[in-house]
């Protein structure tokens, strides 16, 4: 029989004792190695820390709670997808022209999530701290987590639906998908310190709010509860890394005051990518969303205008401004949707979407949204392309950009003050020209060309003649380059891009639902029957 | 200031230096006031090639279907680079006329300024 001493219970730890055994107490003190040999890459970008224990961890989570609310969320986020998949949901959305913007997202969204995952597991590695590691260890849990249930989300739409079944080829080959790939891979090879300005701050905190918020509503107003529903599931996480990424910057700066100019560094430079990176969302909300929740313009407005103005007021006691580019971003906030859709459509034979041209209605609600911009500089182009189109010689552009060094755009931007001269900017170094889209850009070059020399643009290495597939002779008599550029993409020239008008996609969704393919347009096909006329509808009631 | 690497005097190699073009050179050819083309048209040539032919045997490929193309008087176009305003001379090449590995060339033509003179189609 034991001592009564034994027996007794085991003080209940309170909360805080728990949470500090749990992740701190996890921690240990190398004995035989020295810890600069541990840590190896900690010093190199010139960030000072003192003391990593005045590290707040922001979440208060420990593994074991980690991983319980996770799998709760898993579970009930499969449940949904399997409704989702046994009750047909891909048919539930507004019209197949939705599912072209989840065609972008699969091929150019949901690989970031991945190379998060490898960016953070770097983090949780190299930092000696362990607070912010177990934070950068949830983080990469996360960003995995995020990479599969998308994949698995959209899974249903690729097995009915075009171009999406070849996701991560593509992503490492097809030349506007080099855009998000440059991206973060640019920051995953950056110094830890630098990577996690990069992402948890300028990326996280401040810009994807813009994605979160309007995009999963253009969703679920477009009938897309799959999507929905993964955004929704990530949505927590997110608010826990934005958390993580104002965590960071204000222990950054707290720890040394020559911190605080290389922060500022990478908020201008992170925040000038990031807001790139996102314009796609701009064309994607204002162009691909049949039914459209937002316009850009209004997003940029309350998700940075707004509330990036606020944060930045709040982070000025420590020195810092807000990002030297914001003022572009500003100015440009009634353009970018509508010059990248622009550029979509004139090079749709080399693309793995569809595109199309704004419809009257659409035109309207965008002449109502962009006052200033929408009716002077593009509904004149788009009325001269419905012309052409109407004409039977639809405006087509075979040729291929030049790209941005940095951010691997087309140099497709306007200058600020003037929507028709191309924003073009050159730089020269070590007797070498290089072109970047805007003065952001090109800060960003010339603060570290050592860097972007070798980037590796697309269009250039189809001229070099590195983008074919084993076997193809390009000495042969018919021998067509950019036929050959989209193979080696994994894109099915006339399949996978093209004109939404006709596309398997547009007849399939006619031939399956019987709704019209364009609830602008109306039908393409007899496969919609005109309900909507009485004397139809009454004569079949008759019959 | 230079880069702060892992690797002491970290230097990425240069991808797209012009040896490795096969013989061409890249350049970037820009119709400003005509935005529906909306970037500059990127293209490998010959630094041999005469301008001349580049007129003549490219620039049609790329912007002929645009109706002012046929109405341009070449003799009056304006052509720019990054280095300032310039005038071609149709028989010599390319490089004599110092069109070098991925120079941008602009070019503007008085008068034609886009479907209806909007500058955006």
């Amino acid at each position: 029989m034991a001592a009564e001493g034994n027996s007794k219970p085991a003080k209940k730890l309170s909360l805080k004792e728990n949470y500090a055994l749990l992740t701190r107490g996890l921690g240990w003190e190398p004995s035989y190695e020295k810890k600069e040999d541990i840590f190896r890459y900690i010093s190199f970008e010139g960030v000072k820390i003192h003391d990593w224990d005045k590290w707040e961890d922001p979440f208060r989570l420990t593994m074991d709670a980690y991983w319980k609310y996770q799998g709760e969320k898993e579970r009930k986020l499969y449940a949904i997808v399997d409704a989702f998949q046994q009750h047909n949901g891909q048919f539930n959305v507004t019209d197949a022209r939705y599912v072209q913007a989840l065609k972008l997202f699969i091929n150019g969204i949901t690989e970031l999530e991945y190379d998060s995952h490898r960016g953070f597991n770097i983090l949780a590695r190299e930092f000696p701290g362990v607070g912010p590691r177990i934070a950068a260890q949830m983080q990469s849990l996360d960003e995995l987590r995020h990479a599969t249930t998308q994949i698995h989300t959209i899974s249903q739409y690729a097995k009915y639906f075009t171009g999406m079944n070849e996701f991560p080829y593509q992503f490492d080959r097809v030349w506007y998908l080099s855009i998000p790939k440059s991206f973060f891979e640019d920051a995953v090879t950056s110094g830890p310190f630098e990577f996690i300005v990069a992402i948890s701050f300028a990326f996280e905190y401040v810009l994807t709010n813009l994605a979160f918020m309007p995009w999963m509503s253009g969703a679920a107003f477009n009938g897309d509860m799959a999507t929905v529903s993964f955004g929704f599931s990530a949505q927590s996480d997110e608010a826990r890394h934005m958390t993580l990424g104002i965590e960071v910057i204000k222990f950054l700066l707290e720890q040394d005051p020559g911190n605080v100019p290389l922060v500022q560094k990478w908020i201008d430079k992170w925040f000038w990518r990031g807001y790139r990176l996102l314009s796609l969302l701009a064309t994607m909300m204002d162009y691909m969303l049949p039914k459209r929740v937002m316009a850009w313009n209004e997003a940029w407005e309350i998700y940075y205008e707004q509330n990036g103005g606020a944060l930045f007021a709040d982070l000025a006691r420590y020195g810092i401004k807000p990002p030297k580019r914001a003022p572009e971003t500003i100015a440009e906030k009634g353009h970018v949707a509508h010059q990248m859709w622009s550029v979509f459509y004139g090079v749709r034979d080399a693309v793995g979407f569809q595109t199309w041209l704004p419809s009257d209605e659409e035109m309207a609600w965008m002449s109502e949204k962009y006052p200033d911009t929408f009716d002077k500089y593009y509904r004149p182009r788009y009325e001269y392309w419905k012309s052409l189109e109407a004409a039977g010689t639809p405006f087509k552009n075979a040729t291929l950009p030049q790209l941005c060094q940095v951010c691997q755009w087309p140099c497709l931007f306007t200058e600020s003050g003037d929507p028709t001269t191309l924003s073009l900017r050159e730089s020269e170094y070590q007797g070498q020209t290089f072109h970047t889209c805007s003065d952001g850009c090109k800060d960003i070059f010339d603060d570290t060309p050592e860097k972007y020399v070798h980037a590796w643009l697309p269009v250039h290495q189809i001229y070099q003649g590195n983008c074919f597939l084993p076997g193809v002779d390009p000495t042969a008599p018919d021998f067509n380059p950019m036929y050959e550029a989209l193979r080696y993409m994994g894109i099915k020239p006339g399949i996978d891009g093209g004109d939404y008008k006709g596309s398997a996609d547009a007849t399939n969704w006619e031939n399956w639902t019987s709704r019209p393919a364009n609830i602008h347009e109306g039908a393409y096909t007899d496969a919609v029957r005109d309900t909507a006329n009485p004397a139809d509808a009454s004569a079949r009631k008759t019959s | 200031m230079p880069i702060k690497a892992i690797t002491p005097d970290y230097h990425g190699d240069f991808k797209d230096g012009v040896e490795k073009f096969h013989g061409n050179q890249i350049v970037n050819i820009h119709w400003e006031k005509h935005l529906m083309f909306a970037w500059p048209m990127c293209v490998p040539l010959p630094p041999a090639m005469p301008f001349g032919a580049l007129i003549e045997g490219v620039l049609p490929g790329i912007f002929g279907k645009h109706p002012d193309f046929a109405k341009i008087d070449w003799n009056r176009v304006e052509w720019s680079t990054s280095k300032g305003a310039f005038t071609p001379d149709p028989a010599k090449s390319l490089a004599d006329n110092g069109i070098g590995h991925k120079t941008t060339i602009r070019f503007r033509t008085p008068g034609l300024n886009g479907v209806n003179g909007n500058a955006v189609c």
